[in-house]
């Protein structure tokens, strides 16, 4: 990047700048004697030439929609159309969340996403025992069909993209997705959308557990040789960092374990359904978490789209430029927010968004003021969707496509972060892959050691939390938070109950044996759960028959 | 891994004495109750409490109140930590200390998590001893324990 003749110049005139450190530090040291980023990377005084002398344009950054996409994945990133806005919501009974849907549609929303109440994610209808207290709580309540069809309505599935963020019952709720579509006359080919349908970071993070690790990837492996078939515009899995980080990671485990997730998948497709790489790959999504360090952030995206780039082209030899480029969504960081002064967590989201479309994101969630307290109110979530209108349109951000290339500081960061994140790929390539790492505990017990640290830090106030350990006071006037009614819970069981009664069960259970029975094979088995969510075979039933066959996985519980 | 301090140095001299002192350990069980996969602050408080010289059994996610209850009076516990974060604290913390009733055994609970103002006096009416909300720090949960739990036996 640099001349010799420029670098000596730099070096001088550090020596001599470093002399008037060293004169001003005896009368005023500075604030900390280590500075670092909210994951513990030591920070710099300051970056010049010299640390990025080894740069090389055309190698490590490059044009936006070019190898190796340091820069964004399309030519004109933001100029051509703005990221996505997609709120994640879902709460109560289907009703309630297709009216907020429509609500945030109306008030400028151009994506959806959904998320569902805990039984819904872990595979129990609304009538199970393992359900109670829990129906429509952190989520919209789905068991049949009929719920899906009421979640849906009024919904142009023709023009939104939808994303689920749903994993071990992912077949299942992408089916009802299809057939609700196929029913309004809208064709597989013509609808988008994600099924976050990432296992292997639930065994690490996020925990909706069901299935053991093998049976898993295989059904996921399913799905995805039957979207890169039928379902052409449809992002079959969501490779997910953000719970890692939620869980409490630093930045580079974020990226290394998603990144190794990754990997997993692709290997099990080309080993498991024998695809050519470039048939499925470039419809692979990534979804990322953005935290509170706003340049740690943005090197870590950066860093992530030319990780995905060389593993795609150089590891599994795809030839499509579209295999190679990395799209993701991003979520701000929910474990940043405070439960204290709430209202300070505007200021935090719109940093973390900020972050988030600096480093080139695909589609963007902003949390909340009032998610760390309940789900978002109608108040709270119009200004998050807020935030990001007015970074779209006031700011001034969007104009030119990753403004903050050619910054010492930026591209050194991005450098060790990716060297950092190579050396736990390679570790984890050594253990045997991801699956074995996972069966170790390998991500899980590096994960628990990071939180336990940043607690440790924030405990000592070597970490600051505004309004937790400084400048606390005593709190009032809270906001307005939404509140479940408990009615929710006896409004979808009744529906439930209907559904049940009405459907035809003779059909119902020949489509559960047929899916038990090709479970039991190597067949694809997603033309299977269409016909059982057809004949409205509840949620429940569909998992209790992969719960038979492959037997269920408990948390390990690793500390 | 973390640029200047091991997690061995972070323990403080006071936590290095409990351990080594010779008096029975508290055992503490710390559960999550119900579908709620936010693990991070039960197993933050466990590491906590396990550096504090506490004996800790920690029962993984995803555990109904029975089999806390069983796993409270099998270990021979004295205080269980219940987490959740999912909305679902009233109904299923209740439904442990009912089954401790049941069970006739007096153990403390002390429960965390996205618990709503509102829900404190109602949950200490239960008979919850103590609720620790999010932001409190690990070494206050700890001293809370030193005061207020001895052995049960």
């Amino acid at each position: 990047m640099f001349t010799e003749k420029t670098l000596k110049q730099v070096r001088q005139g550090g020596k001599e700048w470093e002399k008037e450190v060293e004169e001003v530090s005896k009368e005023k040291p500075e604030r900390k004697k280590r500075f670092s980023t909210v994951s513990d990377l030591e920070i710099k005084r300051i970056y010049t030439p010299e640390d990025i002398k080894d740069l090389n344009f055309e190698r490590d950054i490059g044009y936006p929609g070019l190898f190796p996409f340091t820069r964004g994945c399309q030519p004109t990133m933001y100029r051509g159309r703005e990221w996505t806005f997609r709120m994640f919501s879902g709460m109560g009974t289907a009703e309630d969340t297709n009216k907020r849907w429509h609500l945030l549609l109306k008030e400028g929303e151009t994506g959806l996403s959904t998320a569902f109440d805990f039984p819904t994610l872990m595979g129990y209808d609304s009538d199970s025992s393992r359900a109670i207290g829990e129906i429509g709580k952190c989520g919209v309540a789905i068991d049949t069909l009929r719920d899906f069809e009421i979640l849906t309505d009024k919904i142009p599935l023709g023009s939104v993209t939808t994303s689920m963020t749903i994993n071990p019952p992912a077949p299942i709720l992408w089916a009802m997705y299809l057939v609700v579509a196929e029913k309004s006359g809208v064709n597989w080919d013509k609808i988008g959308g994600t099924i976050q349908n990432d296992m292997l970071k639930e065994f690490i993070a996020q925990k909706t557990l069901m299935l053991p690790p093998e049976p898993s990837i295989r059904i996921t492996s399913d799905t995805v040789e039957f979207g890169t078939k039928y379902v052409p515009r449809w992002n079959t899995i969501s490779i997910s960092g953000y719970h890692i980080r939620e869980a409490g990671s630093t930045a580079v485990q974020e990226l290394a374990f998603t990144l190794a997730d990754g990997i997993a998948y692709v290997q099990d497709v080309i080993e498991r359904k024998k695809l050519d790489v470039d048939s499925f790959t470039p419809r692979l999504s990534f979804f990322f978490n953005s935290h509170l360090d706003f340049f740690e952030e943005i090197a870590k995206f950066r860093a992530a789209r030319r990780m995905w780039a060389k593993i795609m082209r150089d590891r599994f030899k795809a030839k499509d430029p579209r295999s190679w480029w990395m799209r993701f969504h991003t979520q701000t960081a929910g474990c940043s927010l405070t439960a204290q002064q709430p209202f300070n967590n505007v200021i935090r989201t719109t940093t973390e968004a900020l972050a988030a479309v600096l480093g080139g994101t695909q589609s963007l969630h902003t949390n909340s003021l009032d998610e760390v307290l309940a789900l978002p109110s109608e108040f709270a979530a119009t200004i998050a969707l807020r935030t990001q209108q007015i970074l779209a349109e006031e700011t001034g951000v969007a104009n030119t496509i990753d403004p903050l290339a050619g910054s010492y500081f930026v591209e050194s960061l991005t450098n060790q972060i990716e060297e950092e994140a190579w050396k736990y790929i390679r570790k984890i390539d050594d253990m045997g892959g991801m699956l074995a790492a996972i069966e170790q505990g390998f991500p899980q017990k590096e994960i628990a050691n990071a939180a336990y640290h940043y607690q440790k830090q924030i405990d000592e106030s070597e970490k600051i939390v505004v309004g937790v350990n400084k400048y606390v006071v005593k709190e009032e006037n809270p906001p307005q938070l939404l509140k479940i009614d408990e009615e929710v819970e006896r409004k979808q069981i009744t529906r439930l109950k209907e559904v049940k009664r009405v459907r035809d069960n003779r059909k119902v259970v020949q489509t559960l044996n047929d899916l038990r029975t090709a479970s039991k094979t190597d067949k694809n088995l997603m033309p299977y759960v269409i016909e059982a969510v057809k004949e409205n075979a509840t949620e429940q039933e569909i998992c209790d028959v992969w719960r038979e066959v492959f037997g269920e996985y408990h948390d390990p519980g690793f500390y | 891994m973390y640029g200047g301090k091991s997690l061995e140095n972070i323990m403080t001299q006071d936590s290095i004495e409990k351990a080594n002192s010779s008096e029975r350990k508290l055992r503490i069980l710390i559960a999550k109750p119900g579908l709620d996969g936010h693990d991070r602050g039960a197993k933050v408080v466990a590491r906590a409490y396990r550096d504090a010289g506490f004996e800790v059994v920690y029962t993984g996610l995803h555990q109904t109140p029975e089999q806390i209850v069983s796993a409270a009076l099998q270990e021979d516990v004295d205080l269980i930590g219940l987490s959740c974060l999912s909305g679902a604290h009233m109904t299923l913390f209740k439904r442990v200390l009912d089954l401790l009733k049941e069970r006739k055994t007096e153990i403390p609970v002390i429960v965390g998590g996205i618990i709503p103002e509102d829900d404190i006096p109602k949950l200490k009416e239960m008979g919850i001893n103590e609720v620790f909300l999010p932001g409190t720090p690990l070494k206050s949960i700890v001293a809370w324990t030193r005061k207020n739990i001895t052995p049960r036996y």
